[in-house]
């Protein structure tokens, strides 16, 4: 019986195909998406209701389906544009066999067999489509944790570690393990954490950033917590936060000099000679203006 | 009780988004930048609260105003196994979970209003409020 009305799909695939593109057209004009030319719409949907008639005449997946998904992925349309389209073609093609005249079968039974024949395609499509979000997902994870917790040794026995983000507690623990890394490889007797860049610090913030500096402490070194801004320091006298037991700066600049004192060591300027050209060169330069 | 928006807090990162919004919602009102951060931050508290002794909860955001001056109310929402002794929740450096134990009653102090709200095995309502000055 599945036979017969497959054959019959098949057969008048024509009428259904021009049925079905109006229906998506229709469909189209409700979610007018102008960054999709019109031409390449009518082209995707042709391409997609052959590849749907291609896959219930063979009752199976092909080839052709997993290709044109991708393509559609990487066009980076919507998975409604999908579902959609298959929901209308199973409802075109039920009305189609349930007005065809010559069909001597009861409704359910056109449904049912309908839906085995749509199903499968609906299923590939789905499971191809969110396979290729969480693909992303966890790309994404991935390159967000390669930046969550870099250590930069700037100076000898200075270390400077930037957090930029926030921070939840996977991230805290990185934080952890890479600053006492950083501190044994690199020497480092000054480390200095940056949090200009973390939009809010709660009180587990906080505790992460007073465990990580304690830790520090223990295998010998100093942490200095830079880049406080004046709403956060509010925030964390607001909440009753104790930071005392470790030095803060407002910013990195003034940390690095803090850092340098404690390390005995000092930035001079060389080069006196070129700086006495650049001076001459400025001072014609302002001779030339006045 | 009615409110415009609520965010569902079940992952770890729901926190950020309820964050994120309650920033927004703080700015449209008209906080300063300082107040914002600090409503951040007691959302951040509350947030995480859910997240880490309810499991699953949602914070509620709607706009309060009384006699001429307009603020946020927040609302944080559970069905947790609620709070045992409030008062010692409320105490600072009191924790179950080896934190700071600043959360509840440094949200207190960042916010203008505070009501907390708590039956055991059946979850906990806090509702803080904060008026644009």
């Amino acid at each position: 019986m599945a036979k017969k009305l497959k054959e019959i799909l098949v057969d008048n695939s024509n009428n259904l195909v021009h049925m079905w593109l109006e229906e998506v057209a229709e469909k189209q004009k409700e979610v007018t998406n102008s960054s999709i030319s019109q031409d390449l719409f009518e082209n995707t949907n042709r391409e997609f209701v052959n590849i749907i008639f291609g896959s219930v005449e063979k009752e199976s997946l092909t080839s052709d389906l997993d290709r044109f998904t991708e393509r559609v992925i990487n066009l980076g349309w919507p998975l409604s544009y999908l579902t959609d389209g298959l929901q209308l073609f199973k409802r075109v093609a039920i009305e189609f066999l349930i007005e065809h005249e010559e069909l001597e079968v009861s409704v359910p039974e056109v449904l049912r067999n309908v839906d085995e024949l749509v199903n499968p395609v609906i299923n590939q499509l789905v499971n191809e489509y969110s396979g290729s979000w969480e693909n992303t997902v966890s790309l994404q994870r991935v390159a967000l944790q390669e930046l969550s917790a870099p250590l930069i040794p700037v100076m000898e026995n200075i270390t400077v570690m930037p957090l930029i983000g926030t921070i939840d507690t996977e991230r805290a623990k990185f934080i952890m393990e890479n600053l006492l890394d950083g501190v044994i490889k690199h020497h480092a007797e000054v480390v200095l954490i940056d949090i200009t860049g973390v939009p809010v610090v709660d009180t587990m913030v906080a505790h992460h950033i007073i465990q990580a500096a304690e830790a520090v402490r223990l295998v010998g070194s100093t942490c200095i917590l830079v880049g406080i801004r004046p709403e956060i320091a509010q925030t964390i006298v607001n909440l009753g936060i104790d930071l005392s037991k470790f030095p803060t700066k407002s910013s990195l600049r003034k940390g690095f000099t803090a850092a340098l004192e404690m390390t005995n060591q000092m930035i001079v300027q060389t080069n006196s000679e070129e700086q006495t050209i650049e001076e001459l060169i400025d001072s014609l330069d302002r001779s030339e203006q006045s | 009780m009615d409110f415009r928006t609520c965010v569902n807090i079940q992952k770890e990162w729901d926190i950020v988004g309820a964050r994120q919004f309650g920033r927004d919602f703080s700015k449209k009102l008209g906080f300063g930048i300082v107040d914002q951060a600090r409503i951040a931050t007691a959302i951040s508290e509350l947030a995480r609260n859910i997240y880490l002794y309810a499991g699953s909860g949602k914070i509620c955001f709607d706009e309060v105003e009384n006699v001429g001056s307009r603020g946020i109310c927040i609302v944080s929402l559970d069905t947790g196994p609620g709070i045992k002794d409030i008062s010692q929740v409320m105490e600072d450096g009191f924790s179950t979970s080896g934190g700071l134990g600043a959360g509840l009653p440094g949200v207190k102090r960042l916010m203008d209003e505070f009501d907390i709200t708590s039956k055991e095995g059946e979850g906990t309502e806090i509702r803080v409020v904060k008026w644009v000055r």
